[in-house]
């Protein structure tokens, strides 16, 4: 039987060291809303949307309560809208009449985000993608709760660089048209590399094709959790500190498992996955920087940085992978900047900088997220950035993404605020160096050499 | 069975237990077992519990006890069992 130090054990967790449920998602396809007129397609959307995620949010309050954990997040992700839209849609506007659509189902089921405005181009677009990519501008100004992506790139495909040069203008324009919001647009907007079809973060949710009608996955979190643990470690060698994470992931991970199955149950709806993220957020103690610090690096960015982080990253999925049924999703320690304390002050101290940043994202999910950049930064630059990132997915055949956020008005220096889990972020300059004649190359990259495995 | 997690922690005053287990009788909640520790004048106790007989709805007896919590001056929390089981059991 269970005995009082396990139970004091796993209350300390939720109450000192910030564990949680991060995110309840449910997916829905909208593949049954496809119309060619768009009133209807747009009606058909709603009554799908409102009709299957109903209960969701009252579901997840009533099980934070029963299990005394909290959930912070009730999520809708949704099939691609490029795939839903492209037979309605004859212009970006139609389109973004979708995004509205969206908002208003996202906030008559009482969710904070809706994920799935989204196309997936990674060898080509065809009109319907290209009116979608071009409508996000619009789309992420005229709504609160959509959430954007484009995966552009592949393993098996390669990367779509005309894609990629368009996503560059795309962010810009965004960032632009919420300026007066400091950009904030572009904190919904995330460009990816092998996008998974089951992810339950925002922004980069949506409901794949290879999913069934509806799923519900589950993210969980506790980067405090595992600073904890690997406190009482401190000095000792490698193995006792792997053997430390494996088992804390272990049991942060078996929370999402007792939560999704218990949600599928309750909702009816399939059980998808469970993401066995390290989300940080802005809260002090729930830094995944405070992790790579306490493994033994003064600042996140110092030399050591990307090892500590392969080891952390593997040893939560080690961790895991046992605690769960079905692992899936992006499944591995974010770094984002603005959400953690920690790399907000090693970005202040001239610690970390935008190279390691990418350094560090070849041995982690996701990419190059949640990071501040000056205003003036110009399009093609951001392209380049994107493909560097791209390029890093493609050849490690591992999901990368990218979430720039071009504050308009501002420069290196200056500090942004988003809010909320959303956070803060100094921004970080951005090498100077033209690439444009490299990104207005038109066509593809090519698909690496160990796509051909067939 | 379906098994609860009942923790009390706060000052160590007259009664608690009393209290506590009057509120679980009058709802039919039966107690399987009870650990209790003090630690620096700290009342730390723990009760697993059987609310298969109980009528009422879990999400309302956590919120009872709560309240029953607040009256004694002590922080009471009931949730289900299966989050530490899950836990702390492969």
């Amino acid at each position: 039987m269970i005995n009082i130090y396990e139970v004091e054990e796993t209350n300390k967790m939720v109450e000192q060291e910030n564990l949680d449920v991060r995110t309840i998602t449910m997916g829905i396809s909208l593949l049954d809303c496809i119309d060619s007129d768009l009133e209807r397609c747009r009606d058909k959307i709603y009554q799908k949307i409102t009709t299957a995620a109903r209960d969701l949010v009252k579901t997840g309050e009533e099980i934070a309560r029963e299990f005394g954990v909290p959930i912070i997040n009730k999520r809708i992700s949704v099939t691609p809208i490029a795939l839903v839209g492209g037979a309605a849609c004859r212009s970006p506007q139609d389109f973004s009449k979708i995004a509205a659509t969206l908002d208003q189902a996202a906030q008559e089921v009482g969710v904070n985000f809706i994920g799935g405005y989204s196309a997936m181009v990674s060898k080509g677009m065809t009109a319907a993608d290209e009116m979608l990519i071009c409508s996000i501008p619009q789309a992420l100004s005229e709504t609160e709760r959509v959430c954007s992506s484009v995966n552009v790139g592949s393993t098996r495909c390669g990367i779509d660089m005309d894609a990629v040069k368009l996503m560059g203008e795309v962010i810009l324009e965004t960032a632009r048209r919420t300026a007066a919001q400091d950009s904030l647009g572009c904190a919904k907007l995330v460009v990816f590399c092998n996008a998974p079809d089951d992810n339950p973060f925002m922004a980069g949710a949506f409901h794949g094709v290879t999913e069934g009608d509806r799923v519900i996955n589950v993210g969980v979190s506790g980067p405090g959790v595992v600073k904890t643990a690997i406190e009482k470690v401190r000095g000792e060698s490698f193995e006792t500190l792997c053997e430390t994470i494996k088992k804390t992931a272990f049991k942060v991970t078996r929370v999402g498992q007792l939560v999704a199955k218990e949600a599928s149950r309750r909702l009816k709806v399939p059980f998808g996955i469970v993401d066995l993220s390290l989300a940080p957020t802005p809260a002090v103690g729930d830094s995944v920087a405070e992790i790579l610090c306490e493994i033994g690096l003064e600042r996140v960015g110092a030399p050591g940085t990307t090892a500590a982080l392969a080891l952390l990253n593997d040893q939560v999925k080690k961790g895991g992978v046992m605690a769960s049924s079905y692992v899936g999703g992006l499944s591995g320690a974010f770094i984002p900047v603005s959400e953690d304390q920690g790399m907000i002050d090693a970005v202040n101290a001239g610690a970390l900088t935008l190279e390691k940043l990418e350094a560090m994202t070849c041995v982690c999910s996701v990419g190059l997220d949640m990071i501040a950049i000056p205003g003036d930064t110009k399009a093609t630059t951001i392209s380049g950035i994107i493909a560097d990132e791209m390029a890093i997915g493609m050849v490690n055949q591992k999901t990368t993404a990218v979430r720039l956020i071009p504050v308009i008005g501002k420069g290196v220096g200056e500090t942004v605020e988003f809010g909320g889990l959303l956070g803060y972020a100094p921004i970080m300059p951005v090498n100077p160096c033209d690439c444009s004649a490299f990104v207005n190359r038109k066509g593809r990259i090519p698909a690496p050499i160990h796509s051909f495995k067939n | 069975m379906k098994k609860a997690i009942i923790t009390v922690v706060g000052h160590d005053t007259v009664g608690i237990i009393a209290k506590v287990c009057t509120y679980l009788a009058e709802n039919d909640i039966n107690i399987l077992d009870i650990s209790q520790t003090i630690v620096q004048g700290y009342f730390n106790m723990m009760m697993i519990v059987d609310r298969s007989a109980s009528k009422k709805h879990f999400g309302d007896v956590v919120t009872e006890l709560e309240e029953l919590g607040r009256q004694i001056g002590v922080i009471i929390k009931c949730q289900r069992e299966e989050i530490f089981a899950q836990m702390h059991r492969i």
